[in-house]
């Protein structure tokens, strides 16, 4: 790698400083956001394949129930995929590593406001996973109450659940700081001239992401905490015996979770919002009803947490309030994406990886965002709930969506971070795998789901085998493609061609610097004088 | 946090410890919560259940917390008029009084233990539902409360050490005012508790 310490302009970001004398301290005790996001990135993404692996043997086991693995295992496998993938992968995610590494390079600042607090909560990030990862190992058995620790079984199973929710608790603390500390930047660290209506879209998605993170990540902190209390103590908040109402955790728990399905999946529509006027040579139609609509995804997800909660036990009045408000996030996100596809109408496209996954983002999340509405209406909910249905729609807009933007935006913002390219013609043929697969594998589960198929479900009657035999061979696809994806990424890593400031003819300010940065950002701190997709409209069209 | 140019930016200082104040509302807005929603359903027993709460110690610990606001505050205003020792001295008595409002706080607690009032006690058990949860509400939320003001006495030791050796001057006051809001908040957090606890009865 030490080809990628220096640029044609100097020492990259990469290059050692010299100030420690082993490279893994020089880069833990670094508070330059670039080295903390590309630390990030690493530890995101050997979570995230160790949660696919995890995910790969959960659909393996169900080819035949018992063939693989026992029940308890089974119960313990599909609590850490959701732990892994939700709580160090797919939260944390997108604003940690490309919002770290580019939200101050694209508002023109030369780091974030509070680096030392950056670092901290990189550090707090590691502590929480090493916690978490403590509780499989620990003495005792690992959790097994699936990711959202439903009291009262969570303050009774003899897992370790205490060690598994304070880890959780630790992961929290870490994304509250981040989220204060990116929505501190924006408000102050804007390069001159960089109005609010001149920042690029992701930054925008980042704001509205850092105050979900501040205003919801707390709740979830101190129910949890109530959940260790209980453990150990004997508080009984949630314990039916003890006068407690374990409806009530749930209430608290969605009132965080949902607003974290936010915290997920706005920061990708950002990176969708970059990459389509790149690679359709537009503006980005609409930006700022794409920019509003961020937040007003963000301030309405707050009010949809009980739609978690149709069947658990709540008023009518209290159900159909709910599912009416579910309805209207419908409407910003119905805007992002007509939004995208009127960019691209018209437009010049070159149809590269990048440009690939994002429009499979655009069709896998209004799959899931359709299916969403399906759910979000209560007669349908009162079939649909606890099947299958819910694991499809959910993978679809989580995995669908985030967890596609994160490929997109790996592939985009490939170039910068490493200086590197990779082989185009290897990321569409993992591209194919990975969407073909990505469709049987979760598609069989509408369907199973509206068969009547329950989630969770270690072993299943005979009518359900087709369906589940479907699915996990959609799997193999998936985890073809992604080995195929990633493999052509490390390969490029080290064997790539060199790539130039701009491989893309991207206008934002991160194509302005050398691929990768220097530590310094800029060496002059930029003025912008106009917005943030500079195309050209009358030249794209005269162009054939 | 300095901006651009090298200057120290304390409005951005500023901005992020509202925005950590966010947060520590939400935290506590949890707990709040829970107790509106039992207050609500167990009204009765909550009236019981207060009746053994001290009010006498819970009236002396609201006079202290409100005089150690009120001395941090004042040490704002001494540092911004340059004058370091009065500020120091200060921070001082305002740490005195947190650590006073602990000590009475324990005293509390014990009281109650020793009668055999602690969550999950067999004394506990056999009250009435209400009179659980509100225990259990008792001791978790002064409890955090109690460790937000340790925290709190813990940061002001280092703002009179930063006092000390002029870190914290005139011109850079942002640390100081920071751990002022903390405190206001850790204050304001009591000014609901003693009601909500003492005076309900």
């Amino acid at each position: 790698m030490a080809q990628m310490n220096e640029t044609p302009e100097g020492a990259s970001f990469y290059a050692r400083t010299g100030r420690y004398r082993w490279a893994i301290v020089e880069w833990m005790m670094s508070t330059d956001h670039k080295r903390i996001g590309v630390m990030y990135l690493g530890a995101l993404l050997s979570f995230f394949s160790v949660g696919v692996v995890l995910g790969f043997l959960i659909r393996l086991s169900l080819l035949s129930p018992g063939w693989l693995v026992d029940a308890q295992t089974y119960n313990e496998f599909f609590t850490l995929h959701g732990v892994i993938q939700i709580f160090l992968f797919i939260i944390p995610g997108i604003p940690v590593a490309f919002g770290n590494i580019f939200l101050p390079i694209l508002i023109g600042a030369q780091d974030v406001a509070f680096p030392k607090i950056n670092r901290l909560s990189w550090w707090l990030y590691v502590t929480g996973a090493l916690i978490i990862l403590l509780s499989l190992f620990a003495k005792g058995s690992p959790p097994d109450t699936g990711w959202t620790f439903y009291a009262p079984y969570s303050i009774r199973t003899p897992a370790n659940i205490s060690t598994a929710v304070l880890g959780v608790f630790v992961l929290g603390f870490s994304s509250i700081l981040t989220g204060l500390n990116f929505v501190t930047t924006i408000h102050r660290m804007r390069a001159p001239g960089m109005s609010w209506f001149r920042m690029p879209a992701f930054p925008w998605t980042l704001y509205a992401t850092g105050w979900v993170q501040m205003l919801a990540t707390p709740v979830l902190a101190i129910t949890l905490l109530f959940i260790v209390l209980g453990r150990f103590f004997g508080v009984g908040f949630f314990d039916p015996d003890k006068g407690g109402d374990p409806i009530l955790y749930e209430h608290l728990f969605w009132m965080y979770s949902h607003p974290a399905v936010y915290i997920m999946v706005l920061p990708a529509m950002g990176i969708i919002s970059e990459i389509v006027p790149v690679f359709s040579r537009r503006a980005l139609f609409g930006y700022v009803a794409v920019c509003m609509s961020a937040l007003g995804i963000a301030i309405v997800g707050y009010a949809v947490w009980g739609h978690h909660m149709f069947t658990s036990g709540m008023s009518d009045t209290a159900r159909v309030i709910f599912s009416f408000i579910t309805f209207l996030v419908a409407v910003p996100s119905g805007v992002k994406i007509f939004n995208w596809v009127a960019t691209l109408y018209k437009g010049s496209i070159s149809l590269d990886a990048p440009l690939l996954f994002a429009c499979s983002f655009i069709f896998t999340f209004s799959v899931g965002g359709l299916t969403g509405l399906i759910i979000g209406s209560l007669a349908p909910n009162l079939h649909l709930h606890g099947t299958y249905f819910i694991v499809g729609h959910f993978h679809y807009v989580m995995f669908g969506g985030a967890g596609i933007s994160i490929l997109a935006g790996l592939h985009y913002w490939f170039p910068k971070i490493t200086g590197r390219m990779y082989s185009e013609r290897y990321a569409r043929i993992g591209w194919l795998n990975f969407f073909v697969g990505f469709h049987i594998l979760y598609f069989s589960m509408f369907v199973l789901g509206f068969q009547g198929m329950p989630r969770r479900y270690f072993d299943y009657p005979p009518q359900y085998h087709t369906g589940h035999v479907v699915s996990t061979m959609g799997s193999w696809f998936l985890a073809l493609g992604l080995v195929i994806i990633f493999g052509n990424l490390l390969y490029s890593i080290f064997r790539g061609q060199k790539a130039p400031a701009d491989p893309w003819g991207g206008k934002t300010l991160e194509w302005t610097i050398p691929s990768p940065p220097r530590s310094e950002n800029f060496r002059e701190i930029p003025v912008i004088t106009r917005g943030a997709y500079p195309y050209d409209e009358e030249e794209v069209r005269k162009t054939p | 946090m300095s901006t651009q140019n090298g200057h120290i930016d304390a409005a951005g200082k500023k901005m992020g410890m509202w925005f950590f104040l966010f947060t520590e509302i939400l935290f506590f807005g949890g707990m709040f919560l829970l107790y509106s929603i039992y207050r609500y359903k167990y009204a009765q027993d909550f009236h019981n259940a207060a009746a053994e709460e001290n009010i006498v110690l819970g009236t002396v610990n609201t006079a202290i917390l409100l005089t150690s606001s009120l001395c941090i505050a004042l040490s704002i205003s001494a540092i911004r008029r340059g004058e370091r020792y009065f500020s120091s001295w200060l921070q001082l008595v305002t740490i005195v009084m947190g650590v006073a409002f602990l000590v009475i706080k324990y005293f509390e607690w014990m009281a109650k233990i020793d009668i055999g009032i602690y969550p999950d006690s067999p004394v506990l058990l056999k009250m009435a539902a209400g009179e659980i949860i509100f225990f259990g509400l008792y001791y978790v939320m002064t409890g955090l409360h109690g460790l937000h003001v340790l925290v709190g006495c813990v940061v002001i030791a280092f703002m009179m050490r930063f006092t000390m050796r002029q870190t914290i001057h005139r011109g850079n006051v942002a640390r100081l005012e920071n751990t002022g809001l903390y405190w206001h908040f850790v204050d304001i957090v009591w000014i609901y508790l003693y009601p909500l606890f003492y005076l309900i009865t």
